[in-house]
């Protein structure tokens, strides 16, 4: 099962490898990795989605993730009903003088943007929850996808928790 | 007043109450050895690096302070990685100081360069790469106090040369601001109240102590719960020394190579308290059958060892002394009579197998291990290194002194006992230090005979040599059909060697001359080697065969059996 954890680690350098240290050390899967500042100043925000194969297994991670020196939070709540999950990818596609507006049809529909257009390509951004960046990929996928980045997911706690 | 880096260092080190260093010089450190020497602080010089780190650790188990050793960049870091991840699997408090290029050329691949704090992530508890003077002062303020604090551990400090010679005006921190690092101290009331009903309604209870009863000072509260609960009492190789093994509660070692009766009493129970353990593979055996009826209650002070292993009923996460005070004030006297007179009647058929008791003139390992117990009256440091040697050590020296047992459990690096030694013995000179080790294990780390010289140490060591390898040639033996290889050793003349690097050398190879070559060696005042030639192609029972449970024993074969017979020598399967 897929769990998603949120920390906030000190911004030192090397955190980042620490991070993934230990999930090699301890044989954890991570699915994805996010990084990025946080609204304090000093202070780094992850999230990680992990592949736990029991209840015990995802408490382990979570323990060992604590005892990280630089790791000052873990949030293991963040379950698909107490946090929404946003994922941001760039796809480059190929797009002819025939191809373009059904492109952009779909991407109208997704409500994604179009930011960059050139004579055989176009690239267009989209956010959302995985499923709904895999549904628009899997629709551009016949036109034929030059270039993907995804970013993974980031994650927060709904308002309505009374945590951050 | 501005000092430079390299005066910072010895300040904190001053500081932080060290009294003692153990290391080796090199290129990126000469500012900091240039320091050390206006400051009160021993170096001592060991032969090898990785025997720094092993003293360092060896000098924290005996004295429960941290040990402290030094390297240089480059190889002289890497040297140390060995001993670095020795004490990170034993929660062995340290700090090891690491010079480094210049911050210019890091990076760059200079003379002498590593990556020593990415090498050494995984192995230490936190580490620290310095490339400014001032960072120093709080860098090795928080170092202590993260090696000595919650679960002890490594802690590895990197300085770039420029950082040991750049000048800084020293203030050193009272407090450390760690957010990321509280660790748990006091118990949780209500989990220690929920432990206390447990062992009120336990009939066949059993203590499983460990390392973290030694590093938490945690002995006389130990004794007190088992004493107070009537419970018996099992260590883990490390727990050694935590409980008086003449103690009538204490059932000695249990696992691999515990006693069948300290494992048919963890199997048998119905409630183990395990306290600053963690359930290694050695302990369990096969994890599925390990301890089925019992319930656990689990004391550690890392939360992470709950339920990491094995599953926990009741959890209670805090420091050993503090969590056992609570609960010694929370739990009834009870009388488990009936469950110790099994266990004893299950101890009876044991000592009947005990190798001691075979009638022979041979030189048996045993015998040895519990002459010099005989010759020390149990008082002395004994440092084991790694394999039958450690294993006889745990099972024949009847360890009641407190931090008596020094040895690499965790990770089992041969090679340990000879400078773990050197750091016990320095930081007790007050007390007897023997080694006992394998002629694999000396000849690992010898060159510290040299060290032993210099540094004028009394250690009394005692190498078993059976020309093997042995635990591994006994694995051979049982289940890979004798074939011995890459197990046979050749030894240099231990006699002869002693003699070049200025020690005493004795050797024994008859029984009747064990005895007074033990007193002969105590008598001389400086260090002793003894070589002791013992049979062999002898093995170390009882024995877990890995991966099976712990009630599948290979069991000592019976003393009354003609030990002449090579087939009366194997050992007795059961399975209960």
């Amino acid at each position: 099962m897929k769990q998603t954890l949120i920390a906030l680690v000190q911004d030192h350098p090397g955190v980042l490898d620490r991070v993934a240290s230990l999930f090699r050390c301890r044989n954890f899967n991570i699915e994805s990795l996010t990084v990025g500042h946080s609204e304090t100043p000093g202070i780094s925000r992850m999230t990680l989605v992990v592949d736990c194969d029991s209840e015990a297994h995802r408490e382990q991670v979570v323990k060992q993730f604590h005892k990280l020196i630089e790791v000052t939070k873990v949030i293991e709540d963040a379950t698909p009903d107490r946090a929404v999950y946003r994922e941001l990818a760039l796809v480059k596609v190929a797009a002819t003088l025939e191809t373009r507006s059904a492109i952009i049809q779909l991407v109208d529909v997704f409500r994604a943007q179009v930011i960059d257009v050139a004579q055989a390509s176009m690239t267009i951004e989209i956010t959302g929850d995985e499923d709904k960046v895999d549904s628009l990929v899997n629709l551009l996928r016949p036109f034929g996808i030059k270039d993907l980045a995804r970013t993974g997911r980031v994650a927060m706690l709904r308002g309505g928790n009374g945590k951050s | 007043m501005k000092i430079k880096g390299a005066q910072v260092v010895c300040e904190s080190l001053v500081r932080e109450g060290v009294d003692v260093i153990f290391g080796y010089p090199g290129g990126a450190v000469i500012p900091i050895y240039d320091a050390l020497v206006d400051y009160p602080l021993r170096h001592v010089l060991v032969r090898h690096e990785q025997a720094a780190a092993h003293a360092a650790d060896g000098y924290a188990r005996a004295t429960g302070r941290v040990g402290v050793c030094f390297a240089t960049s480059g190889p002289g870091a890497t040297n140390l990685v060995t001993g670095i991840a020795t004490a990170h699997l034993d929660s062995s408090p340290l700090v090891a100081v690491t010079g480094q290029v210049p911050s210019a050329y890091v990076g760059k691949d200079a003379f002498q360069e590593v990556d020593v704090t990415g090498i050494t992530l995984p192995i230490t508890k936190h580490n620290y790469l310095v490339t400014n003077a001032e960072d120093l002062p709080r860098v090795m303020k928080e170092a202590f106090h993260i090696a000595r604090t919650g679960r002890p551990g490594p802690v590895l400090v990197d300085i770039t040369k420029d950082a040991q010679t750049g000048e800084v005006e020293f203030e050193y921190p009272a407090e450390v601001d760690l957010p990321g690092y509280k660790p748990t101290v006091r118990g949780h009331e209500g989990q220690i109240k929920q432990a206390a009903q447990t062992i009120a309604e336990s009939r066949r209870p059993v203590i499983f102590a460990g390392h973290g009863v030694t590093l938490a000072n945690a002995q006389q509260e130990l004794r007190q719960l088992a004493e107070t609960i009537h419970a018996p009492v099992i260590t883990t190789l490390l727990g050694i020394g935590s409980f008086p093994r003449t103690h009538p509660l204490c059932l000695g070692m249990s696992g691999m190579h515990g006693e069948a009766y300290a494992n048919k009493a963890v199997q048998g129970a119905d409630l183990l308290i395990a306290i600053g353990m963690r359930f290694s593979d050695r302990v369990t055996g096969k994890v599925d059958t390990f301890a089925r009826d019992a319930k656990v209650i689990h004391i550690d002070v890392d939360p992470a060892e709950i339920g990491k292993n094995v599953p926990v009923d009741v959890p209670v996460v805090g420091d050993v002394k503090q969590v056992l005070e609570s609960l010694n004030a929370r739990v009834e006297k009870a009388d488990h009579t009936e469950w110790l007179e099994t266990v004893h009647a299950w101890r009876e058929d044991s000592e009947q197998r005990d190798i001691l008791n075979r009638e022979t003139d041979d030189m048996l390992p045993p015998y040895i291990i519990r002459q010099i117990w005989h010759a020390n009256m149990g008082q002395a440091i004994m440092v084991s290194d790694v394999g039958q040697n450690q294993m006889w050590e745990a099972q024949y020296y009847l360890h009641d002194k407190y931090r008596s047992l020094i040895t690499s459990g965790g990770l089992g690096t041969m090679g340990f006992a000879l400078p773990a030694a050197i750091g016990a013995q320095v930081g007790c000179p007050d007390d007897e230090v023997w080694v006992t080790v394998g002629d694999g294990g000396i000849q690992m780390n010898i060159q510290e005979l040299a060290t032993v010289v210099q540094e004028e140490l009394p250690l009394k060591i005692a190498i078993l040599n059976n020309s093997y390898l042995g635990m591994v040639r006994q694995w051979q033996e049982l289940f890979f059909g004798r074939r011995y290889s890459g197990t046979p050793i050749s030894s240099p003349d231990y006699v002869k060697l002693a003699d070049a690097y200025g020690l005493t050398g004795l050797r024994v190879t008859k029984k009747d001359a064990v005895v007074p070559t033990l007193k002969r060696a105590r008598e001389i005042g400086g260090p002793v080697l003894i070589e002791f030639r013992v049979v062999e192609e002898e093995n170390v029972y009882p024995m877990v065969p890995a991966g099976a449970g712990i009630s599948s024993m290979l069991r000592r074969p019976m003393a009354d059996v003609d030990d002449d017979s090579k087939a009366g020598r194997s050992p007795n399967e059961e399975a209960s």
